[in-house]
């Protein structure tokens, strides 16, 4: 099976900071990759350099058309949920208003807001929000989805359902990059986990292997403070 | 001990002496008026000459009192000598009936002549007003002269045309913005010096008399005033002041004879052509004077309307591109659009004004109008490109970052994203821009624009009063302002951006 990404010694510096130091990652179609690492150990800006928002110093990235889903959604304010879906087909692909409409509306049906078509951002709940930035996301219809933090915002049962839609994603045949702090989470829906700190991959493989006998020291510490956040909460 | 009472008897003589020092005898005019009248000496702007200078003087030295000089300008004298802000007031005054209705004036000190002056090369062209049909003929707001052209628009076709000063009627005049000026016979002499190529007809249009004119309660002060006048043309000292000035001529004497000849407080001598408005006090005058002008009113508002939309449109228009300029652009560009922000928001709007019709007037010769259109959008421009540059970086940096990983372009990006989302945005802002310049542009009035705010003021110097002028023309401001306050509150309501 041929990778949907190839990532190879990915290098960024800001100012004297070094982001990234090297890091290798790969997605296939069908996979639910998850970025894990405490706070600054680069793992949005992986997902911003292959998005294409950033120019890294060094390193080659091989990759078709990804979509993207923010951690905060950034939808766009002033259109509908369904004119946020419709927007990029008919001024980018040049797709008919008609036929860009239906599709945005199979979109929002899939992943649950159907109902919510004509409602403005504003209006939309955390987790519609995001599911509607989904469906925009989609619309253009990326063999490549990357999500921020997509976990962030959503109560326990919210999660599940979007456990749920992921996988679906990955199972029509796309490749999944996604970051997470959510060890729960990424046990239960991804395929494979990979730890990044201080701008390197230092351990990667199957979550419930890697989760529940993590080899590296980042990786224990990452989870001490994940148990830590849960006991306080 | 000795020194205590030296000190004290000091006080005390210098308290004598101040309570026994006459109060100066505070008079105003206006000394942008200039010379022959009241013109400052450029070496000391805080002492003033002028044949009314000492006409003032003279009066002050019979009354027994130092002459104080307070500046006015020329067309807030009435309401300055009925407020009391002065004892009595000379300028160039004229005596018209509203201003012997509305306050103490006194027997007149010189008769003038109004006369017209041409381009030379007009001269055997334009000898009457008749000759001036559709015609542009200049001369200063608010006088005798300017009902005159008034009355002409009407009977002649003319088109008359109001300034501020006397001074820049000539100039426009000989750079043929306009194509002849009407104003006293002292004004076009000085005038004629200063410029060539204009030629004066001698024969007057009308006759018009200068007068003193004290607060309306002050008779018994313009009684003392008239019996000095009358002393000082009987021993010469007036016609010696005139002679100095060079503004003697045979018309005075005539005139002098006719005020001795009267005892008491004379009316307006009579006058061929008679002027001025209604002759009767009360609400009658007042009614029929608002029936004369309210036509005229609602003319200007709809100018002050025209304008002020035309020029918002301008400044919107500019005003965006400035913006999507300073977000967009390189260095350079934002570099030069940041100086023109700061240049046009740094200085005021009546320089730009003053420059753009006069100061450019020797490289291209812009209609007033078009002048006022420009230097008002142009102005406003800066202050609408930094509402909508701050609008712009409004919108979250997130959806930019969207829209590019969409596929728009920067400009698909900037039109259907970023630039209706900073609209809403900037919305209110503009509203309130709009009702400011709706009320700025009556600066124009110096540039020879007639709007809203200086026909009220040539409607209130000619009932002699600003209280029901005031009023309307406050009323129609707000007419055209609130509807507009009214609809931006429709629209934000509609448009309520999520508070970031």
């Amino acid at each position: 099976m041929t990778a949907t990404l190839t990532v190879r010694g990915l290098r960024l510096t800001r100012g004297t900071r070094a982001i990234l130091q090297g890091v290798n990652l790969d997605a296939e179609a069908g996979e639910i990759v998850a970025l894990m690492g405490l706070s600054g150990s680069g793992k949005t800006t992986i997902l911003r350099v292959i998005a294409g928002l950033e120019t890294p110093d060094a390193g080659e990235i091989t990759a078709g058309k990804a979509g993207m889903v923010f951690q905060f959604h950034y939808l766009f304010e002033h259109l509908s949920a369904i004119d946020n879906v419709t927007l990029a087909p008919r001024h980018v692909q040049r797709v008919s208003v008609a036929d860009a409409r239906t599709r945005a509306q199979q979109l929002l049906d899939q992943l649950g807001v159907g109902h919510r078509a004509g409602a403005l951002p504003r209006e939309l709940s955390g987790g519609e929000a995001q599911r509607v930035a989904i469906a925009r996301a989609l619309a253009v219809d990326p063999p490549l989805l990357l999500l921020d933090e997509p976990t962030a915002s959503l109560d326990p049962a919210r999660k599940h359902d979007l456990g749920d839609a992921l996988r679906a994603l990955a199972a029509a045949g796309r490749a999944l990059v996604m970051t997470s702090h959510d060890d729960d989470f990424v046990r239960e829906h991804a395929t494979r986990v990979v730890v990044l700190a201080n701008g390197v991959v230092v351990e990667e493989g199957d979550p419930k292997v890697v989760l529940q006998r993590p080899q590296h020291a980042a990786t224990r510490e990452l989870l001490q403070m994940e148990r830590a956040r849960h006991g306080v909460q | 001990m000795r020194l205590v009472a030296a000190c004290l008897g000091t006080v005390l003589l210098m308290a004598t002496v101040h309570a026994q020092a006459p109060a100066p005898l505070r008079w105003g005019g206006d000394a942008e008026g200039g010379a022959p009248f009241v013109e400052a000496d450029p070496a000391d702007p805080t002492h003033v000459s002028g044949f009314d200078v000492e006409i003032a003087e003279l009066v002050a030295a019979r009354l027994g009192r130092p002459a104080q000089f307070i500046q006015v300008a020329f067309q807030s004298l009435d309401q300055s000598a009925k407020r009391g802000d002065f004892d009595m007031g000379l300028s160039g005054i004229e005596d018209i009936p509203a201003r012997r209705q509305s306050l103490a004036a006194s027997v007149p000190y010189y008769e003038f002549r109004e006369v017209m002056t041409v381009r030379r090369s007009d001269g055997d062209r334009f000898r009457t007003l008749a000759d001036l049909r559709g015609q542009r003929v200049a001369t200063l707001g608010g006088t005798m002269a300017y009902d005159l052209l008034l009355a002409a628009e009407h009977t002649h076709g003319i088109i008359a045309v109001s300034y501020d000063e006397d001074v820049h009627p000539y100039s426009d005049l000989a750079n043929g913005r306009v194509d002849a000026v009407v104003l006293d016979h002292v004004l076009a002499e000085r005038a004629m010096r200063r410029n060539t190529g204009l030629v004066t007809h001698g024969d007057a249009l009308a006759i018009g008399h200068y007068i003193i004119i004290t607060a309306p309660e002050n008779t018994a002060f313009r009684d003392r005033v008239d019996a000095i006048l009358r002393e000082a043309m009987r021993d010469g000292t007036l016609e010696r002041i005139l002679r100095k000035w060079q503004v003697w001529n045979g018309d005075q004497p005539r005139l002098y004879e006719r005020v001795l000849g009267t005892s008491g407080t004379p009316g307006t001598p009579a006058t061929p052509g008679t002027l001025g408005t209604s002759g009767t006090l009360g609400t009658p005058a007042t009614f029929a004077s608002l029936q004369l002008y309210l036509p005229s009113l609602f003319r200007a508002a709809l100018m002050t309307l025209a304008l002020s939309c035309l020029a918002m449109a301008l400044a919107v228009a500019l005003g965006s591109l400035i913006a999507i300029g300073r977000v967009y652009g390189d260095g350079l560009t934002r570099a030069l659009l940041t100086a023109y922000v700061e240049v046009m928001r740094g200085t005021p709007v009546l320089l730009q004004l003053f420059v753009i019709y006069y100061g450019l007037s020797s490289v291209v010769r812009l209609p007033a109008f078009i002048a006022a259109l420009l230097g008002l959008g142009l102005n406003y421009a800066a202050y609408e490109s930094e509402i909508y540059r701050s609008a712009l970086e409004a919108v979250p940096r997130g959806q930019l970052d969207a829209a590019r990983i969409l596929g728009f372009t920067n400009l698909q990006a900037l039109r259907l994203i970023r630039a209706p989302q900073a609209f809403r945005i900037a919305l209110a802002p503009m509203t309130n821009d709009f009702v400011a310049l709706l009320k700025d542009s009556s600066l124009v009035s110096v540039i020879t624009v007639v709007e809203l705010t200086k026909q009220t003021q040539i409607f209130a110097t000619n009932i002699g009063s600003w209280l029901l002028p005031g009023l309307l023309c406050a009323a129609i401001y707000l007419v055209m302002s609130l509807p507009l306050g009214y609809l931006a509150r429709r629209l934000e309501e509609r448009w309520r951006m999520p508070s970031a």
